[in-house]
């Protein structure tokens, strides 16, 4: 762990600078919805999100709080709650810049910044109108054999990967179980900045059965704590979305007013309606 | 069919998880992506008449995912081949099979934005047998063009593709694709709806034999399972949808 300094929410969120390439995963990894909200209270702007590989309510509040200028995502959605609102006015309106995705790219790219290489090939897209709209995607020839084409991607480096788990210890190693795409986020990333439910006193080293799911405190910069840090979201064998909260956001946010209503109330709400 | 008791007869969610498990019998592993309860819910039964041969991922699921390397793994397990079917939706569908997920009008400032591809437009490529499954059979979703192709129908010769459509479903008919010549074939229609109504309802062209047979419903048996473990195993990853889809207990 680098970032002694980074000690809360507040702490963490001035360590965001306007501008970062903010890699966050989807709603199933674990989310740091604790974070997002000291951001959007900070008033961080023009952030490029990077979606690994989609995004749903952490997205959409950043959206409509005015915190985004470019998404790199596989889709943005609310899942069983239906459409993104602010995500979907942002894009009719060209309020935000579109870098439209297929989940694997995403990984990959990811992992062609992990490995320190400029692009990592892949596999389908091509013919699709996704590839029309990425410029910076290329189609190259397998150098192995004539007569394949086969699509690049230049590799994705974050700024800063953020994201919320179950466990760190106090050196700063974090377990995420088998959500790997975590681990792949924390190598790829500059910086990597992660809120947990509990902090352990030991070692998390110290079980061989835990250690497989670890990510070394190398990787990561700052640990704070934040507890039901994932709400309204769930955190994976922790505890479920706030159903009533997901409801009534999916009805309010489908107007300014209602939006600007909830992200109101959100953000003053000490309240963790999973603890 | 009306007379019949309400255990017996299937809800228009339990007839469309009955079909789509007839469709990918005999898989080896099947997996199913984001927003796919009924999807989800056919491959739990398929699995559970397999006598347990088949393997099934549910994504978002803890008991119904055995993936250990993050998300990245599905893709992967794919590209090598040891994943036999998906299931992919669409806001709209054309009859060369491509699918848009994107939205409609002109990107980007689309006049109707959809969530977005996901992992579309690789697995299209990659799983043998991709089951199209779209609940709203109308012309605005079955057009002869998509407005964006997230994914293709169909690629090239040269490019690298052992997957593809394999069939079609809707809240009206079965369709089974043609991957030589690129169309899809009428293969049922469900009971209660006509192929003319199929023919009024969808924007592209497409093959049909000249006596259209009905789409069987589900034995009782089937219904049973449905209502039983393949219910009470969705609910973990969709409750919503669990409580609402499926017929009261017999």
């Amino acid at each position: 762990m680098s970032e002694h300094h980074i000690r809360d929410l507040f702490d963490l969120a001035a360590a965001v600078p306007d501008g970062a390439k903010l890699a966050v995963p989807a709603d199933y990894s674990g989310v740091a919805m604790a974070a997002t909200r000291a951001l959007i209270r900070r008033g961080v702007r023009h952030l490029h999100l990077v979606c690994v590989p989609v995004s749903g309510l952490q997205a959409e509040m950043l959206i409509g709080a005015g915190a985004v200028k470019v998404i790199e995502s596989s889709a943005v959605t609310l899942g069983e709650y239906g459409p993104a609102p602010r995500f979907v006015e942002a894009v009719r309106y060209g309020k935000i810049t579109l870098k439209d995705a297929t989940c694997p790219a995403i990984h990959a790219a990811l992992q062609a910044a992990a490995k320190g290489l400029p692009f990592m090939p892949l596999r389908g897209i091509l013919g699709s109108d996704l590839l029309a709209h990425r410029p910076d995607w290329r189609v190259i020839e397998n150098p192995f054999e004539a007569g394949d084409p086969i699509v690049a991607l230049p590799a994705i480096r974050p700024d800063i990967a953020l994201f919320h788990a179950p466990l760190a210890d106090r050196e700063g190693n974090v377990f995420i179980g088998r959500r790997r795409e975590l681990m792949t986020m924390a190598h790829a990333a500059r910086r990597t900045f992660v809120t947990v439910e509990e902090i352990s006193e030991t070692s998390l080293f110290d079980d061989e059965r835990l250690a497989a799911g670890v990510i070394p405190a190398l990787y990561v910069s700052a640990v704070v704590r934040a507890k039901s840090g994932a709400w309204p979201l769930g955190l994976w064998n922790a505890y479920e979305a706030d159903d009533a909260f997901l409801r009534r956001y999916a009805t309010l946010a489908k107007t300014d007013e209602g939006f600007a209503q909830v992200l109101a109330r959100w953000l003053d709400e000490p309240a963790m309606a999973a603890e | 069919m009306n007379d019949a008791p309400l255990s017996e007869v299937a809800t228009r969610q339990e007839f469309l998880i009955s079909t789509i498990a007839g469709l990918i019998a005999g898989c080896g592993h099947v997996a199913v992506g984001s927003a796919s309860p009924i999807p989800g819910s056919a491959a739990l039964l398929a699995r559970a008449r397999s006598g347990g041969a088949m393997r099934v991922s549910v994504l978002g699921s803890l008991r119904n995912n055995f993936f250990t390397d993050g998300g990245v793994e599905l893709f992967d397990c794919a590209a090598q081949g040891r994943v036999d079917a998906f299931f992919l939706g669409g806001g709209q569908i054309d009859g060369e099979g491509n699918i848009n997920l994107v939205g409609t009008g002109a990107y980007p400032s689309m006049e109707v934005r959809w969530p977005g591809s996901f992992g579309s437009a690789y697995l299209y490529f990659l799983v043998p047998r991709v089951i199209l499954f779209r609940e709203e059979h109308t012309r605005r979703v079955l057009v002869e063009k998509v407005d964006f192709v997230s994914a293709p129908g169909k690629s090239d010769p040269g490019v690298y593709r052992p997957g593809g459509p394999h069939a079609l479903l809707t809240n009206l008919a079965l369709f089974d694709f043609d991957r030589g010549r690129h169309r899809f074939r009428l293969r049922s229609v469900h009971p209660g709806h006509s192929v003319e109504e199929v023919l009024d309802n969808t924007g592209f062209t497409f093959e049909r034999p000249q006596k259209v047979p009905q789409t069987p419903s589900p034995d009782p048996e089937t219904l049973a399972l449905i209502r039983g473990s393949v219910r009470d195993e969705i609910a973990e990853v969709y409750p919503r949808f669990a409580a609402a889809a499926f017929a009261p207990r017999g």
